[in-house]
């Protein structure tokens, strides 16, 4: 009878330990890219991301959960009233993984070269909000206040990218505050990081955390290899699928796919209105027409591209802000309704005509494009075709050319040799400051018409003032009311026709404890410090 | 062998008969999507299931087949000959002649052709019809592809220039075209007709891949190349036998051919 307690008390020791994940393991996935660097403030490609996010100690993490912005190695923090500057409350007694302690001096000195315009960071591009020294004054070892030139909007979230440097140490890209560090490197082979004995965090229990040992991060670009790997059991998890690699996945082994929802990324069409590009006067007049595009955003079936070409794993989309970015997203916007007629409708209002089964314009010219998309992209592709199908329903004919990237960058941002395109976009930050770039009408991705000296339309010049507004604008609620009508305004003027939202598909083995995949990036690794790898059997799933 | 000949004879009769009348007996246009059935398996309604986007696959063979037939037999005939033309007359002439038309062989083969061909894609129009893209692809393929075949053509050529029954005729008087005309080119044949069938799959899958420059046939034409590129990643997982049909009937038409012209070379 007495021991009864004893093996209650045991199990219920056993299945906490398996609640709050087990120690150890190794877990291991693919990058498709060599990393380009391993300094965290140089970073600008996905693999090298990826090492930084595994490895970097950052002030504030967005959680990619909630998508609010969360004390890590700060405390705790406050922006100024005007916007300039922010002071940051460190944590204590906290160590880098070669045993040097972290202090403010190590944030004013990771600022300080992040601002350096001789570095050339990416991530630094982010914090230029005006032309001015970026100041950093160190309070104590435990305080340090950061002043910008201008107010910096959203600042705080910025530093969720700003892995912080050793200023000490003889080795910075070795010596990290993040839950791994860089233990080895073999160029084409892998990356391994290995536990960092010195990371700060801990789980409810006290235990220090990260449960990993290791990551293993093989170098593999060919996606079918990763995902044969993945069913042998020699990886653990793939960050991201495209829909029909995650159908046959799911028809073998349903319980290691994942389905986020309505991801960041969205695929969109747009027409060459650039007033040099090498094309037809008449087509141009075509493009420039809010009726033409309207009735062209109409007359394409969304709801059928999503259903067929990603096999339902993506929304139709109605703007160009994802519903899977919680805060941004005005949710007044429709998606644009499939209605040949209405587009029809439109067109005629428009000057145009329909003669036997061809479109014509004012002039008699029939109406006839070309979209160029990359090629290989099968879902482009696809939903190209389709769209060729449904304008051909209302006298269209559409010519689908793919080309090789280069090319393509090269015709729609040096020669504008192009009519239509159909391309993504990858959206990795929430706030609508890092679109400005895109809409600002002065700024060189406002891929319709870039580099315009003075906005050539009203609505582009409303755009402009909303989007300089927000971005000088402290107040949320104010910043997503200009937001929300810059929406309103694409989707009333369509210069991008955005066609759908993929969802966020991944596939985590089962071995894997802890695993919960999100829309936002990293998918599945967001909280690599719980994750665990319980048995490192291969399991053929 | 003789059955097997009227097999392959069959065979060709029925694929050729089923492509030129697609029009008649196919049960959907090659670009109807059937939206609501995409990646089907086949049925009573689609008897080689449903591609991707829905289209019927039966009818997209049979006008794929229509188009490939057609062409990449052209382009493999064009590329013989520009090949018969470089390797067999430096072949025949030998010295300079032989060492001028080989050296710039091989400079055809040594050039970077991918960025080449990308620049032929920027100069040629976005707006280009199906049928056009179709003419301008083959037409590139018969135009690049001779150069491996003339190295061979020159070889085989030289070795026949050499030969004692060329040299007699050579010794009775015979000269120039006559000489060959009646001795060096049918005993070329064999050579040229490898080259030629050698050629057209080889035709067939790069057509395919030029697709990746924006150069292959443009959809919604099928071709035996874009039906092709159905397999790709088809190791990765289950096995779709229906999907393997295309690359039967490249196999088997091929076959057909080697089988059938393998009782000139015999009687030649």
């Amino acid at each position: 009878m007495k021991r009864r307690p004893l093996a209650l008390l045991a199990f219920l020791l056993l299945v906490l330990s398996a609640a709050v994940g087990q120690s150890g393991g190794e877990l291991r996935f693919y990058l498709h890219s060599e990393p380009k660097t391993f300094d965290p403030l140089l970073v600008a490609d996905d693999a090298s991301e990826t090492i930084r996010y595994l490895t970097g100690g950052v002030l504030v993490r967005v959680n990619r959960r909630t998508q609010q912005a969360e004390p890590e190695l700060a405390a705790s923090w406050t922006i100024s009233r005007d916007g300039r500057s922010i002071t940051f409350n460190l944590r204590e007694r906290v160590y880098y993984s070669d045993g040097t302690p972290f202090s403010a001096e190590d944030v004013a000195y990771t600022v300080q070269r992040l601002m350096d315009p001789a570095l050339h960071s990416p991530t630094g591009d982010s914090f230029r909000s005006g032309s001015g020294v970026v100041r950093t004054r160190v309070d104590s070892p435990a305080r340090i206040t950061i002043t910008f030139p201008a107010p910096v909007a959203g600042i705080d979230k910025l530093f969720d990218q700003v892995a912080i440097v050793s200023s000490r140490s003889a080795n910075k890209e070795r010596a990290v505050l993040g839950p791994f560090y860089v233990a080895d490197y073999k160029p084409d082979s892998y990356v391994l990081l290995k536990r960092n004995p010195n990371y700060w965090r801990r789980d409810a229990t006290g235990r220090q955390l990260p449960y990993l040992d290791a990551v293993r991060l093989g170098i593999q670009p060919n996606r079918d290899i990763e995902m044969m790997n993945f069913r042998r059991g020699e990886i653990d998890l793939i960050n991201w699928l495209d829909s029909e690699y995650f159908d046959r996945l799911a028809g073998l082994a349903p319980e290691v796919v994942h389905d986020a929802g309505p991801g960041l990324e969205s695929e969109q069409m747009w027409f060459n209105q650039f007033p040099n590009a090498p094309i037809p006067a008449y087509k141009r007049e075509w493009f420039r027409s809010t009726h033409f595009r309207r009735a062209i955003s109409g007359a394409i079936n969304r709801a059928d591209l999503a259903r067929v070409v990603y096999g339902g794993h993506a929304q139709p989309a109605a703007g160009p802000v994802s519903p899977a970015n919680k805060f941004w997203f005005n949710a007044k916007l429709r998606t644009p309704a499939y209605d040949p007629a209405g587009a029809l409708s439109l067109l005629q209002q428009a000057g145009f005509r329909l003669e036997g089964t061809s479109l014509r314009d004012r002039e008699g010219h029939a109406v006839e494009f070309s979209i160029i998309t990359n090629a290989g992209n099968k879902a482009r592709e696809r939903m190209a075709t389709m769209i060729q199908q449904d304008l051909g329903k209302i006298g269209i004919t559409v010519h689908v050319v793919t080309l090789d990237f280069a090319s393509l960058i090269d015709r729609i941002t040096e020669s504008y040799n192009y009519e239509g395109a159909l391309l993504g976009t990858a959206n990795t930050d929430l706030d609508p400051n890092a679109q400005m770039n895109m809409w600002l009408s002065s700024a060189e991705n406002h891929q319709w018409n870039p580099r315009q000296k003075s906005p050539e339309t009203a609505w582009e010049a409303e755009i402009d003032r909303l989007m300089k507004e927000q971005a000088s604008s402290l107040e949320p609620a104010k910043r997503k009311a200009c937001f929300d009508r810059v929406q309103e305004i694409v989707v009333e003027q369509q210069p991008f026709s955005y066609l759908v939202n993929k969802n966020a598909l991944s596939a985590v083995a089962t071995t894997v404890a802890n695993a919960s995949p999100v829309v936002l990036r990293p998918q599945t690794y967001w909280n690599a410090e719980t994750l665990s790898v319980r048995v490192q059997t291969a399991s053929k799933h | 062998m003789r059955r097997v000949r009227q097999s392959a004879w069959v065979l060709l009769a029925l694929v050729v008969i089923g492509s030129l009348g697609a029009g008649l007996w196919a049960p959907a246009d090659y670009a109807t999507q059937f939206r609501e059935a995409p990646n089907s398996p086949p049925s009573h309604q689609h008897w080689l299931g449903t591609d991707e986007l829905g289209r019927d696959r039966f009818s997209r063979v049979l006008y794929g087949t229509r188009v490939s037939l057609l062409m990449a037999p052209a382009a493999a005939l064009l590329s013989t000959l520009l090949a018969t033309l470089a390797g067999g007359i430096a072949g025949y002439l030998g010295g300079w002649w032989e060492r001028i038309a080989m050296a710039a062989t091989d400079l055809f083969l040594s050039m970077p052709w991918l960025f080449l061909l990308l620049v032929v894609r920027a100069m040629l129009p976005l707006n280009v019809s199906p049928i056009t893209s179709i003419a301008v692809t083959f037409l590139l393929l018969g135009l690049l592809g001779w150069a491996a075949s003339a190295r061979v053509l020159c070889a085989g050529t030289r070795g026949l220039r050499d030969s004692d029954f060329v040299l007699q005729a050579r010794a009775s008087g015979l000269r120039g075209f006559r000489l060959l005309a009646l001795h060096v080119m049918p005993n070329l044949k064999p050579v040229l007709l490898a080259q030629f069938w050698i050629s057209i799959p080889v035709f067939i899958i790069s057509e395919a891949n030029l697709g990746i420059l924006g150069l292959g046939v443009a959809e919604p034409l099928p071709s035996w190349g874009s039906l092709l590129r159905e397999l790709e990643g088809f190791t990765s997982f289950g096995f779709e036998a229906w999907k393997l049909v295309p690359l039967l009937l490249l196999v088997l038409v091929v076959s057909s051919f080697q089988i059938i012209l393998s009782r000139d070379e015999v009687y030649a």
